[in-house]
């Protein structure tokens, strides 16, 4: 009889921690006390705290041990699988509280979430698919083909208030109607994992911890749309998803849950995956569309949308593999239970995955309406080394900032628009006082320039002036007209770019001038950086009366900018100084500084 | 079978073994070229000719389509790819003196190849694993919350390989 059942975190956060090495000594360790019969080891989707990584959940107890390394198996195995007694060295600390918890459902992390989307991820091994069963997977795609038509399933996506989840929060259920009430032969069903959001992790970890779900979704929207064939596409960079998905792929098709007369119906679904290669304007829906294709994957105007005319120019749906995950709940739980959660027009959860300067980054689920507060503080333990809270990106390179005035807005579809900012996919990327912001907005200005697909001039041009101000800015050679020109050109690459890319291009730059205007203006005007990030605004200085002469610092500067005679203090030639920071590091008596 | 080339027929056949897995599926090139740089590690304007031969397309598209792609490369590269992840949660915890370090110890620049053909040094988009900021990969190795002073360790140990 099975005592004891182990959950090690195997998203690709923790097998980059070397969760699977963990994984292995745990056997061999199990197998050295002949407990192999006694205790099961899973491996999971990713578990949501990436920061602690690898994590191990031993239940029926829920004990939650974090940055477990191999040298720690020998005893996790003798004192709590033997002995009964839980390791206290491997429990979790609260950051603010630095309260000791001991089991999984006590930590603030987890207790505040509400999983939808999420709720097989980090619970079941994804590579068995009668895990997937026994916690109620396929039963949504069985109640939809025996009991359902394909207008009653659009009818209950749309009374549950459903909005894609990939950015443009578009409902759902109307997004089907459109593509079913085409009398084409030929229809095809979509899902967008191309994530290509830097700092959005939630897609992958879906496709990781519980490919099934997308499957059976997927498998959905095809009979209600009346599609006989789908596609996911999925980013290059998700070697672990891929793997994995294709891995389930053949285990549903294998159970009839995927090809002719799915599950004995007279309803058949194919379902491909199609791995991208690395450009992020594939995010965009059109141009995704053309690289599956083949083609470059270069956007064309909309109208017609896809619905209309989509793959192959036949109706097509594409929706985000969030979205995807919310199906089957809303199906066997009802539109009624799913439009109780959230606020009044965005309905349900959202994914956030928190990284950044923050100190439990990870992958969360919470209502929709929850604060930046609640997220950045309660469920993410606030920021390292208990600095100051400066702003938090939402959207990614399409979004915004939102700031301390902001901590306390409810956070839905509708309160980030009018921030200036917007939901995108969930990414929420934490900054703190050392956070230049407009360093920030040329880091996105260069996302964006290198990703401009080149198709329309303003959007390939037009991000690239923009970019070629803000590293003016940064290297301290702005002049006072910079600002007016940035704004002038936002409004323009707004109005004028032909997809989403261009017309979102500029908000972070739009949002960082509204919310941090002085930190522009402190680089034009005084050739100072106040976070103190911008190398070429930086100075630094050795301060004499701290200074003993040693010359350790001289002897480690690569650019022998630091001249001095023993004994007396060093002094720092500023236009030979390359700013790397070294003096800093290895000076023992910290006399170096840096402004 | 397809046309001559100047690769060799060992070469030719792999190619032509590979579109022939792919023949008739729709929108295949990208597929196609995913498996081909599989195997030879980088598309060369021949590989890339070949290609286009073998699905009857003209090679104009599918040069379009190689350069359009950032996993597309046309040029060889290092046995190590030191890939330093550019995604926004590792740039704000200091992603770009990871880069500087790195081309101090490799001497080469981002985007470049050392001349011994160990070491390839290249950015990448935001590989999702934001928790670990910054990260580097180095082929399918992962190194996660990587610092300014274990670069030097690091270079050093593949050098060893």
């Amino acid at each position: 009889m099975i005592r004891s059942h182990i959950l090690v975190c195997a998203g690709a956060g923790c097998v980059s921690s070397k969760s699977r090495l963990v994984k292995e000594e745990l056997l061999t360790r199990l197998k050295l006390q002949d407990l192999t019969e006694e205790i099961r080891v899973i491996e999971t989707g990713c578990i949501g705290t990436c920061d602690l990584g690898p994590v191990l959940v031993l239940y029926p107890e829920g004990v939650f041990y974090q940055k477990v390394g191999v040298e720690d198996v020998a005893e996790i195995v003798e004192e709590h699988l033997v002995r009964g007694r839980v390791v206290q060295r491997l429990l979790y600390k609260e950051p603010l509280s630095e309260e000791i918890l001991e089991k999984m459902a006590d930590l603030e992390f987890f207790r505040r979430q509400y999983r939808i989307a999420l709720h097989n991820t980090g619970a079941i091994d994804p590579d068995n698919i009668e895990e997937y069963i026994a916690r109620d997977g396929y039963f949504a795609l069985g109640k939809v083909l025996s009991e359902m038509t394909p207008e009653t399933v659009i009818s209950e996506i749309k009374q549950s208030g459903l909005r894609g989840r990939g950015g443009g929060g578009f409902p759902t259920g109307l997004k089907w109607e459109f593509a079913a009430r085409s009398t084409s032969s030929t229809k095809f069903v979509v899902c967008n994992a191309d994530e290509g959001d830097p700092g959005a992790f939630m897609d992958r970890s879906i496709l990781e911890g519980d490919p099934h779900t997308i499957i059976e979704s997927m498998a959905i929207a095809g009979y209600a749309i009346g599609a006989d064939q789908g596609y996911v596409y999925c980013r290059a960079e998700y070697p672990l998803a891929i793997e994995r998905f294709v891995s389930a792929l053949e285990k549903a098709r294998e159970m009839g849950f995927l090809g002719e007369n799915v599950l004995g119906s007279t309803f058949s679904f194919e379902l491909e995956l199609r791995v991208g290669a690395g450009a992020f304007v594939c995010g965009e829906e059109t141009a995704l569309l053309s690289s599956i294709e083949g083609n470059r994957g270069e956007p064309r105007p909309r109208p017609p949308f896809p619905a209309v005319k989509g793959l192959w120019d036949s109706p097509t749906i594409i929706n985000n593999v969030e979205t995807y995950a919310n199906i089957p709940s809303i199906i066997l739980k009802g539109a009624e239970w799913f439009n109780k959660i959230g606020t009044e027009k965005s309905k349900g959860t959202k994914v956030f995955a928190m990284a950044g300067k923050i100190n439990n980054t990870g992958l969360v689920e919470v209502p929709m309406g929850t604060t930046l507060r609640e997220l950045v503080y309660e469920i993410g333990g606030g920021i390292p080394g208990n600095k100051k809270f400066k702003a938090a990106q939402t959207g990614g390179p399409s979004g915004g900032c939102l700031t301390e005035a902001n901590l306390d807005t409810a956070m839905d579809y509708d309160t980030l628009l009018s921030l200036g900012s917007m939901m995108g996919s969930g990414g929420l990327i934490v900054m703190d006082e050392n956070t230049c912001m407009v360093d920030i907005a040329r880091f996105f200005l260069d996302f964006t320039k290198d990703e401009s697909c080149g198709k329309c001039s303003p959007c390939r041009i037009g991000t690239t002036r923009m970019l070629q101000i803000l590293e003016r800015i940064v290297n301290g050679e702005g002049i006072p007209e910079d600002i007016d020109a940035l704004e002038k050109l936002a409004s323009f690459i707004k109005d004028t770019s032909l997809c989403g890319l261009g017309q979102s291009a500029p908000n972070p730059v739009l949002s960082t001038l509204r919310n941090f205007r002085d930190e522009y203006e402190a680089h034009i005007y005084d050739k100072r950086c106040p976070a103190g990030s911008c190398q070429a605004l930086i100075h630094f200085t050795i301060n004499a009366a701290t200074c003993i002469g040693c010359g350790i610092c001289a002897k480690h500067c690569p650019s022998s900018a630091i001249v001095g005679e023993r004994k007396k203090p060093f002094s720092i030639l500023d236009d030979q100084c390359v700013k790397c920071g070294v003096c800093v590091q290895e000076c023992p008596f910290q006399a170096i500084e840096r402004r | 079978m397809c046309q001559s080339s100047v690769l060799n027929t060992d070469s030719l056949s792999k190619i032509d073994a590979i579109v022939e897995k792919y023949r008739g599926a729709p929108g295949a090139l990208i597929p196609v070229l995913h498996a081909v740089q599989a195997e030879f590690g980088y598309l060369s304007q021949d590989v890339q000719a070949r290609v286009a031969e073998c699905l009857n397309i003209p090679a104009v598209k599918v040069s379009g389509v190689v350069s359009f792609y950032h996993f597309f490369t046309d040029k060889a590269k290092g046995r190590f790819e030191v890939g330093i992840c550019m995604g926004t949660a590792c740039y704000v915890r200091g992603a770009a003196e990871i880069v500087r370090e790195f081309e101090k110890h490799l001497g080469i620049k981002m985007g470049e190849t050392t001349k011994d053909q160990k070491f390839t040094l290249s950015s990448t988009r935001c590989i999702g694993a934001c928790g670990l900021a910054p990260v580097v990969t180095v082929n399918d190795d992962v190194y996660g919350k990587l610092t300014v002073d274990k670069v030097k360790d690091l270079v050093q140990s593949y050098r060893e390989k």
